[in-house]
């Protein structure tokens, strides 16, 4: 009897794990993002956004494992290797910093797992080093910087000083604007960049920028340091006599709170805007409120961007590594951003790239936009597919 | 750049810049020189300073009852730290201590952290020290000159205090020779404590005045640390007029580097500190003659 019983239940296990395996179509997904060190809000705002495409697609069988990048790069390295060969996920997502995915480049590229990047811009990612395995629906740091060039020439500035932390991000995103502000016909009187994570007072640099005497200040500053920055550019009254324009990380909803009176004013340019007044992101601002209890930013719409280019890939039929790769590219819809599609050339996104200035009111800040630039897309900047 | 307002402000960046590591640092030293303890977990002393000070300022919407708690504050954690781990480890090994307040500085991190997020908190400047002042001929921010003015009360206090008062000399004499003091009737222990405390609660001084200047932020007792332990070493070891010295030259040479040839900044004060350890390599005022 005792036998007999264990028997059924041993059969009642097979079964169970045959059942198992045969839902095992599941698709499993990594997320690669740092959860500790200095982008850990970072990492949350992506994720929140991420889960929430999950979510609102009624997909029910993708199980989303999550990783601590730390965001850095042999963390990022060890943890993407554990991703794809221990849990032998079909697809990544992720990535913060662009030294973690130049870092992960390579073993991503070798074992042929699709990647979804949701933040890293450097250019080289979807120029040079680009993959067809390596889908960005992020941004690139020319592609938001670019448009400002000859949008600030035709505001009548002409002479421009730029500031920006010194690592590769800071360079590329100066660099794009230069390209095009002296195109137009602009002059960068002087730059400089900043030792990046160690500088705490902006002090002498700022007054560097004032005996240049130039029409407008331009920088890339980013979470921790855009907060000290524009602080500091206020405090010194800098704001009252030369006017402070940059790419729109500088003054980041997610951030802009902590920035207080010293970000009321500031021009800045991103691919993203909460205040976009579209049918899409009314209904993914209240939609990402309800879950996260705050107002998105870009990094949630980023996250929320690379869920949904997961998704659509999935509904469309897409399954298996090789099989998600070549239809991640294909995705194409009007999402919370406006209309978002991949660049074939590159697999860099292709979208609107907003130029706009942030306007205290009260305790809260908004975003008042001054121009719309279309279908912003970069060069192919020797990507060989 | 021949400007002489340039000249102007970027001394005043410098002076402002010295007095706040001034601040920092004279805590370390006196703490080092007294007890012999490295204590790397100044630097987050100095970052629950600013932390605790934002939230003292939002909850009571005064910038100075932040002011005045937050160093109080600071000094009530480090006096649960010298009563629950530092008194235990004053003897043990310069290594066991750097590991333990090493570890400190990681405990202090995700405190932070689980407390206040991992976004910077901004501090507004107080309304009375908003805006500009036209001092020699430029506009300086006031609070800055707050921190400048602030920071020098401190020091003719501390200069005072070691050099005027009973309690000086018995500081000065258990820095010089500890053992010599304890036999003349000194209170090493409790005057161990005292100083311990106090440069606890400078370090949180220094955090509250540098939040409306730098924000709050969890990396930022770490950021720190790496210029106050030069001055410490460049002043030299245990010295109240090191610590001046050191402050001084460093926040001059990393002012002024940033200013004249900023892609050299971030070496400059390395390069110093390498040519004090090979020429002068007790400091520039050593506590011990």
């Amino acid at each position: 009897m005792k036998i007999a019983i264990s028997r059924l239940t041993l059969a009642a296990a097979l079964t169970s794990i045959l059942g198992a395996n045969a839902a095992l179509a599941e698709v499993k997904v990594g997320l690669l993002l740092p959860a500790s060190g200095p982008y850990a809000a970072l990492g949350k705002e992506i994720t929140d956004g991420f889960m929430l495409a999950i979510e609102e697609s009624g997909l029910k069988d993708i199980k989303v494992i999550n990783e601590d990048t730390e965001a850095k790069p042999p963390v990022g390295l060890a943890k993407a290797r554990k991703l794809v060969l221990e849990d032998e996920v079909d697809v990544l997502s992720g990535v913060v910093s662009s030294g973690v995915l130049g870092a992960i480049r390579d073993f991503v590229d070798g074992s042929k797992v699709p990647l979804i990047v949701s933040n890293a811009g450097n250019d080289s990612a979807t120029g040079e080093s680009c993959s067809k395995y390596i889908t960005r629906v992020s941004f690139s740091n020319g592609q938001v910087n670019r448009p400002m060039g000859q949008w600030m020439y035709d505001k009548g500035i002409r002479k421009v000083y730029a500031l920006a932390p010194d690592y590769a991000a800071g360079h590329e995103q100066i660099d794009a604007f230069k390209k095009t502000f002296t195109a137009a016909g602009g002059q960068v009187i002087g730059e400089e960049y900043t030792p990046f994570g160690k500088t705490e007072d902006f002090g002498p640099f700022l007054t560097n920028a004032q005996a240049a005497k130039p029409d407008a200040v331009y920088v890339f500053y980013a979470g921790g340091e855009a907060i000290k920055f524009t602080k500091q550019y206020h405090s010194f009254g800098l704001d009252k006599s030369i006017p402070l324009f940059g790419s729109g990380f500088l003054t980041s909803s997610l951030y802009v709170k902590s920035e207080g009176e010293a970000a009321n004013g500031v021009t800045t340019s991103l691919h993203y805007v909460p205040t976009l007044d579209t049918p899409e992101n009314k209904a993914f601002t209240a939609a990402f409120q309800k879950k996260a209890g705050h107002a998105p930013s870009e990094y949630a719409v980023q996250g929320y961007d690379a869920g949904r280019l997961l998704t659509e890939a999935l509904k469309a039929g897409a399954s298996g590594r090789e099989a998600l790769a070549a239809a991640l590219p294909k995705v194409k819809y009007t999402g919370p951003r406006g209309p978002l599609e991949i660049d074939p050339a590159t697999n860099n996104v292709v979208q609107n790239v907003y130029i706009y200035k942030t306007v205290q009111k009260g305790e809260d800040f908004t975003q008042e936009i001054l121009a719309t630039v279309p279908s912003v897309k970069d060069e192919p900047n020797g990507c060989k597919m | 750049m021949g400007d002489p307002a340039f000249w102007i402000l970027q001394t005043l960046n410098a002076v402002q810049f010295s007095l706040l590591l001034f601040l920092m640092s004279v805590g370390l030293t006196v703490i080092f020189g007294l007890l012999h303890f490295v204590n790397l977990a100044h630097g987050s002393l100095y970052m629950m300073g600013a932390f605790v000070g934002v939230s003292i300022a939002t909850t009571t919407g005064s910038y100075w009852i932040a002011f005045a708690l937050a160093p109080v504050v600071v000094m009530a954690i480090g006096a649960a730290l010298y009563l629950g781990l530092i008194r235990r480890q004053r003897r043990s090994s310069p290594m066991n201590q750097v590991l333990i307040t090493f570890g400190l500085v990681f405990i202090f991190l995700d405190v932070a952290r689980i407390f206040w997020g991992d976004i910077a908190l901004g501090l507004e400047v107080p309304a009375a020290l908003a805006g500009s002042v036209h001092i020699l001929s430029v506009d300086y921010p006031a609070y800055r000159l707050f921190t400048i003015g602030l920071g020098l009360i401190v020091l003719i206090a501390l200069t005072y205090v070691l050099d005027g008062t009973g309690i000086g000399a018995m500081i000065r004499a258990s820095v010089e020779n500890e053992t010599m003091a304890a036999a003349i009737g000194i209170n090493a222990e409790r005057l161990f404590f005292v100083i311990f405390c106090i440069g606890c609660a400078l370090a949180g001084l220094a955090g509250v005045v540098a939040a409306p200047i730098f924000s709050a932020a969890t990396g930022m007792g770490i950021a720190m640390l790496v210029p106050t332990l030069i001055v410490v070493v460049i002043g030299g070891l245990g010295s109240l007029k090191g610590a001046i010295a050191g402050a001084f030259t460093v926040g001059f040479v990393e002012t002024f580097g940033a200013a004249i040839i900023p892609d050299f900044a971030s070496v400059l004060v390395y390069v110093l500190l390498a040519a004090i350890l090979i020429f002068r390599p007790s400091g520039l005022i050593p506590a011990r003659g």
